[in-house]
């Protein structure tokens, strides 16, 4: 489904990526993990296309297609999806207006007729019912004046209403409650499917331990230095990065 | 010539441009307004000699820097006349937007027009329809308030539309009286013949102790012509009253619209004006609001969506006069290509007025790298227990907003359009009456298209 070679790509002529591989199947769910600053956002906002950063090098494709060659509405549309870490607010903008535009720009590439706001107030429900949260953040703006949480809940929302078959999720569990956390997670695997992957970059073993996921890599300067199962996460939870980029450093 | 010649001979050029209106308003006394109340004839002679004192503002003025009116003196227009109202009954309804069942009352050229206009059934004791009218019957409620509220001094246009008081809007609201339905004043500009045409509408509405009442003014030019609307309104709004206020300004890109809008509102009133400036070449917009009462609130919108060459202006003022008042101030620009919007927004709190909560903020997004706004706020604050903020916003659309909406499948032009749309929707869902915000929602949406 998606496959990374030697990606190398920077931001202001400062080289963040030196080097990434990766490589997902459909149906699995790998977590990223890494130190701060080591470049996870980096490859995320990579991957949906950010025009800031510029890849110097390496490749990505997404179902047989060069991803570097299409724009970020493009890599949407195809069925690419992130979660910001950062979700940006929109003022004057509902949330359900919001999805209801997205959805239909992705029906219209795909030749389907565009879903009036009735229509898509039905389809807006019946997701909700799915991932079992109501509609409190529906009717605002969105991510207005949102609590961080919120925002967090809201890029769920969004993934769940877009039907990604990749989706990059940037530490949608940081700063999240104990509960929230768990909600989360739980709309995560309702998503799950065999064809739908996910690619969860956390800094945390906790929304690991709901989500189980197949595959566990760290990311220390710029590079997968280590990848494992579910026992890497709990192993970086007892003892930290030190070790691992420490040997990164000794590799390179 | 050096270029303090220019400048001299520039300004000459403008206060001699107001001699044309001189010798137009002594015409204008002896013919049609010669049967006016002698109080009327008084103040319209001082406001002509007003004019012809201080003529057209100048750019060096603080007050017009931005603003340049050269082009509205260097035109010679005519005091329009009645017009022919054939085909204008389908222009009447393609403006008389809103609800259904509101009260019409329509403008051509300044005039009151009943064959136009659909008052209907209203309230007992409510009056709505022509000031032409109240000045006849009702002449002293009308001489205690015209030009009290829109003093000839504020602007040299002022002085100018009250030097030339015919006809206009006129809302009398009698006390503790609900005012259901919208009334909706439609001013039309048609052309006459080829020559341009000056309108001067003079609007007055009294909403008294404890009544509510919804208004909305709509400016429209209906074929083609130079048109230049200069009109005042004076807004009174009594003890406890509430007055929902609306205004869309939709005429022709060759249309000069300079504007003046004066409330004052007592003790506990509650006063909202939201102004729509969507059309017009240049605009020019004075809006003041004197809260003269404890425990006032007023709320001053504004949304202008323009591109080309258009250039609009809006020069407002919140006085608070009285202690625990609050005002609320939200304007919101979009230009595109050569467009230009200033803001200016001045809040006074006057000496005693304490616990006064005043918010301003203006937003302006640029959609063109020669679109052009200014927004300069204006404090004067003479009481120390207050809270007044201030903020404005200003720029091209933000990259990571369009990344955000990208990242969700829009296209670059998709996602600009929403963004502006967002833009348009602040101050569109602060629209009450839900059939005016649908109505507003399509005209923003066909700006949006038309891009
Ligand atoms: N615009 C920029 N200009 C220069 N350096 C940048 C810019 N944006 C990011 N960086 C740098 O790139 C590096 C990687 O940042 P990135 O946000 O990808 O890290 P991260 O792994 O997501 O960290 P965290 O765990 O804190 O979220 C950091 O050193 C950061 O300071
Ligand atoms: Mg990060």
């Amino acid at each position: 489904m998606l496959e990374v070679k030697n990606l190398r790509a920077g931001i202001e002529g400062v080289e963040i990526l030196k080097g990434l591989d990766l490589t997902v199947k459909p149906g699995e769910v790998h977590a990223i993990m890494g130190p701060n600053g080591s470049g996870k956002s980096t490859f995320a906002q990579v991957l949906a296309g950010h025009p800031a950063y510029e890849v110097t090098g390496g490749t990505i494709t997404f179902e047989g297609k060069d991803v570097l060659e299409m724009a970020a509405d493009e890599r949407a549309r195809a069925g690419m999806f992130l979660a910001f870490q950062y979700p940006i607010a929109i003022r004057g903008i509902t949330n359900a207006y919001f999805l209801q535009s997205a959805v239909n720009a992705v029906r219209k590439e795909r030749g389907l007729e565009e879903l009036d706001t009735l229509d898509f107030a039905e389809t807006l429900e019946k997701k909700l019912e799915l991932i079992g949260w109501d509609d409190s953040l529906i009717h605002r703006a969105v991510n207005d004046g949102f609590s961080g949480g919120e925002k967090k809940r809201n890029e769920i929302l969004q993934l769940a209403v877009l039907e990604p078959k990749l989706a990059i999720l940037d530490e949608t569990d940081s700063g999240l409650d104990i509960d929230a956390v768990k909600a989360v997670a739980d709309a995560v695997n309702t998503l799950r499917s065999a064809d739908r992957s996910f690619v969860i970059v956390t800094h945390y073993e906790r929304i690991l331990n709901y989500i189980a996921p197949d595959h566990v890599h760290v990311l220390a300067g710029g590079k997968i230095v280590m990848s494992g199962d579910m026992k890497l996460a709990l192993e970086l939870e007892a003892k930290g990065y030190d070790w691992i980029t420490e040997g990164a450093a000794v590799a390179t | 010539m050096t270029k303090a010649d220019t400048r001299k001979s520039v300004a000459a050029e403008l206060k001699q441009a107001a001699e044309a209106y001189v010798e137009a308003h002594g015409r204008f006394a002896t013919n049609g307004a010669a049967a006016a109340p002698k109080w009327l004839k008084e103040r319209r002679d001082q406001a002509i000699s007003r004019f012809a004192e201080v003529g057209f503002p100048s750019t060096r003025l603080e007050e017009w820097r931005f603003t340049d009116v050269k082009a509205i003196a260097r035109t010679s227009f005519a005091l329009a006349g009645e017009a022919d109202l054939g085909g204008l009954e389908a222009t009447v309804s393609a403006h008389v937007v809103g609800a259904p069942d509101q009260h019409v009352a329509v403008f051509v050229n300044g005039r009151f027009t009943p064959s136009l206009s659909r008052l209907g059934q209203l309230p007992s004791g409510v009056l709505a329809g022509s000031l032409g009218d109240a000045l006849s019957r009702d002449t002293e409620r009308v001489q205690g308030l015209l030009g009290h509220l829109a003093p000839e001094e504020a602007n040299p246009f002022t002085a100018l539309n009250t030097a030339f008081v015919h006809d206009g809007a006129f809302l009398y609201v009698p006390e503790d009286t609900k005012l259901e339905r919208p009334v909706h004043f439609l001013f039309l500009s048609v052309p006459v013949s080829d020559v341009p045409l000056v309108i001067h509408p003079r609007n007055l509405m009294v909403v008294d102790r404890g009544a509510q009442a919804t208004v909305l003014e709509t400016y429209a030019t209906h074929g083609e012509g130079v048109f230049w609307t200069n009109a005042v309104t004076e807004v009174s709004v009594g003890e406890n009253a509430t007055l929902d206020a609306y205004r869309i300004q939709r005429e022709s890109e060759d249309a000069f619209h300079t504007a003046a809008t004066h409330s004052r509102q007592e003790r506990s009133s509650n006063y909202s004006f939201i102004t729509f400036s969507l059309g017009g070449g240049l605009t020019r917009h004075d809006i003041k609001v004197v809260l003269d009462g404890e425990g006032a609130d007023a709320t001053l919108d504004g949304l202008s969506m323009l591109r080309g060459r258009q250039h609009t202006d809006h020069h407002t003022t919140l006085e608070h006069a009285k202690p625990n008042c609050t005002s609320w101030e939200y304007f919101n620009g979009v230009f595109d290509d050569r467009a230009r919007g200033v803001f200016n927004g001045r809040i006074i709190v006057r000496p005693g007025a304490q616990k006064t909560d005043s918010k301003q903020t203006n937003n302006s997004l640029l959609l063109s790298p020669s679109a052009r706004a200014d927004s300069q706020p204006q404090l004067e604050i003479y009481a120390d227990d207050v809270r007044c903020t201030h903020g404005a916003t200003l720029g091209p659309i933000d990259d990571d907003h369009m990344f955000y909406l990208q990242s969700r499948g829009l296209t670059a032009k998709e996602a600009e359009a929403l963004l502006t749309y967002g833009f348009g929707s602040e101050i569109l869902n602060a629209v009450k009456s839900a059939p005016l915000r649908q109505a507003l929602d399509r005209l923003v949406r066909r700006w949006l298209a038309e891009a």
